[in-house]
């Protein structure tokens, strides 16, 4: 495995452009409400950690940000999600576009029941990509990327789900880059994972650092405090949930504004 | 802590639970090895491969093997793309609450419960009458392909829903379409569903003999087009056994052929949902 740790030097430059600008976002299941009035931004190839309890919406959140939240029924969705020159909630805009430039991963590794290599090349075929020998290249150049090359280089035309957890996990990250997304949306990436895969893929998330704007949803504070350049806050109030804090990831941990972010961070609530 | 009382109990509910099942596998047993005993003896290739002769009573089962054969490929053929289709219908582009899928749904079920006799002589008034295809072999395996849709839509209906939320997530999220999803991720995962919908509804197929007897009628020629009547192997015994005097022995060994048909059948779906599962999907 050639991924280096880059725990050490990490080059935080603080004002960076936002690529995403969420204003006032609320969300509601029929009359349930369940993100209220959320306004933050994302900013351009950094990595914001989403942290809180479960309930707090933080799936919910990510869903809307691709619009994989059309798939869930009665849902009704008011405030602005700013990408690029969209709102990406305006209904009229084209999902398979937005999708293709905003890709994500999934809690519970889910790679199609196909082989690795049809994994990584149906997406491909179906955005257009026919030519075989670029198709080639570009499966192997994203599965050296995510570190998987060398582990499944014999093993291309068999089953994906012959693969360890964690190795499904990464060609998930794989089959997500081979689009070239602009940003990653990743909810909770290593909790079903073993201690040892779940480090596999903080390595990879920190190697990507800089290439993909990434945005993770994690439990795992000191998760968010290692790998997070920004991190946001969200907590379940009168049973909805909202935004706490958002802020440099340094200054929540080390310095949080809101009474909630403190006892959270330091174990007492949550 | 086990008080001997509750001991007892134990031991009185596992003797009902193992009474049942010797029950059951005894009745089984019976059964097979009656057919066995009467029917093993008589068949020989050329009982396979010969005419029925004397009303059955002498000759072989051939042509009755072929109109079998027809009649369930008639079946098949009108049966699997229907059935994909409505299942992926109901699974796929209604939600639980929509009005006309719930209509579907419960129409299905009730004619999942419809004694075959009345299917019987629907198809004598649709497909043989109306349609004007009379006892046919077309007009069997239509009729036939009727009783079974109910049964193979709702199987495989009810494998595309019991597909996780998040491959479907997963290719939305990758910018696939819903054909896209459908085609390349939700149908290879149905599989083991649709072999299954597929060997129940052969199963009860094979086994049909009230619905054809209005359809396909009696005829025991080899049959010459789709158009011909033949009859299928499950007629073949019932009339051998119910109206032939002396064609008990061979009702006994064409009931064998049927069930080794059957077991062969159940055995090849059985394979095919492992083989498929072993290289396509969960090794996991």
């Amino acid at each position: 495995m050639n991924i280096e740790t880059q725990n050490e030097v990490r080059p935080r430059k603080t004002a960076k452009k936002s690529i995403i600008n969420i204003e006032n976002l609320t969300l509601r299941y029929g009359n349930h409400l369940i993100l209220n009035d959320i306004t933050f931004p994302i900013k351009d190839r950094s990595i914001t950690t989403l942290i809180g309890p479960s309930g707090a919406g933080k799936t919910s959140f990510l869903l809307c940000l691709n619009r994989l939240i059309d798939m869930v029924s009665k849902k009704t969705i008011s405030g602005l999600i700013e990408y690029e020159t969209y709102n990406v909630l305006d209904p009229k805009i084209d999902v398979i576009y937005l999708r293709k430039k905003i890709g994500m991963i999934f809690q519970k590794p889910n790679p199609f029941p196909v082989s690795i290599w049809k994994n990584l090349e149906i997406p491909l075929r179906e955005h257009g990509v026919k030519d075989k020998k670029k198709i080639s290249q570009i499966i192997e150049e994203n599965l050296k990327n995510v570190g998987l090359w060398d582990e499944v280089k014999d093993r291309l035309h068999r089953s994906a789900f012959a693969l360890s957890g964690g190795q499904q996990q990464r060609l998930c990250i794989a089959r997500a880059l081979v689009l070239k997304p602009q940003i990653l949306l990743m909810d909770e990436p290593c909790s079903a994972l073993d201690p040892v895969s779940s480090g596999v893929i903080e390595d990879l998330i920190q190697k990507l650092r800089g290439q993909y704007t990434i945005f993770v949803v994690t439990h795992n504070l000191a998760q968010a405090k290692r790998i997070g350049d920004y991190t946001a806050l969200f907590w379940v109030k009168n049973n909805c949930g909202c935004l706490v804090e958002y802020g440099d990831t340094d200054q929540v941990f080390n310095k949080p504004r809101h009474e909630i972010t403190s006892a959270y961070i330091n174990g007492k609530r949550g | 802590m086990h008080s001997f009382g509750s001991y007892k109990r134990e031991w009185f509910s596992s003797c009902i639970v193992w009474l049942a099942a010797l029950l059951i596998s005894g009745i089984f047993f019976w059964l097979i090895s009656g057919i066995l005993w009467h029917g093993t003896g008589r068949i020989t290739l050329q009982f396979l491969t010969s005419s029925t002769l004397n009303a059955g009573r002498s000759g072989g089962i051939a042509p009755i093997i072929v109109s079998t054969g027809l009649i369930l490929l008639v079946c098949m053929s009108v049966a699997i793309p229907i059935g994909l289709g409505t299942a992926i219908l109901l699974s796929e582009f209604t939600s639980n609450d929509n009005i006309p899928g719930k209509i579907i749904r419960r129409s299905l079920d009730v004619l999942a419960g419809i004694p075959s006799i009345v299917f019987g002589l629907f198809g004598n008034v649709f497909f043989c009458k109306m349609l004007g295809l009379g006892f046919s072999i077309l007009s069997g395996g239509l009729t036939l392909a009727c009783m079974v849709l109910p049964i193979f839509i709702r199987s495989v209906e009810e494998g595309l829903r019991s597909i996780s939320i998040e491959y479907r997530l997963g290719a939305g999220a990758l910018g696939l379409t819903k054909t896209a999803t459908l085609f390349r991720v939700l149908l290879p995962l149905a599989v083991p569903a649709i072999v299954a919908g597929l060997t129940l509804g052969i199963g009860r197929a094979l086994a049909e003999t009230a619905a054809l007897i209005f359809t396909s009628g009696y005829v025991d020629r080899y049959p010459e087009s789709l158009f011909d009547s033949g009859r299928s192997l499950s007629i073949h015994i019932y009339d051998l056994s119910m109206n032939v005097a002396g064609g008990d022995k061979n009702a006994y060994s064409s009931a064998l052929v049927l069930l080794v048909m059957v077991l062969v059948i159940n055995e090849l779906s059985t394979w095919i949902s492992q083989h498929y599962l072993k290289h396509r999907t969960a090794t996991e």
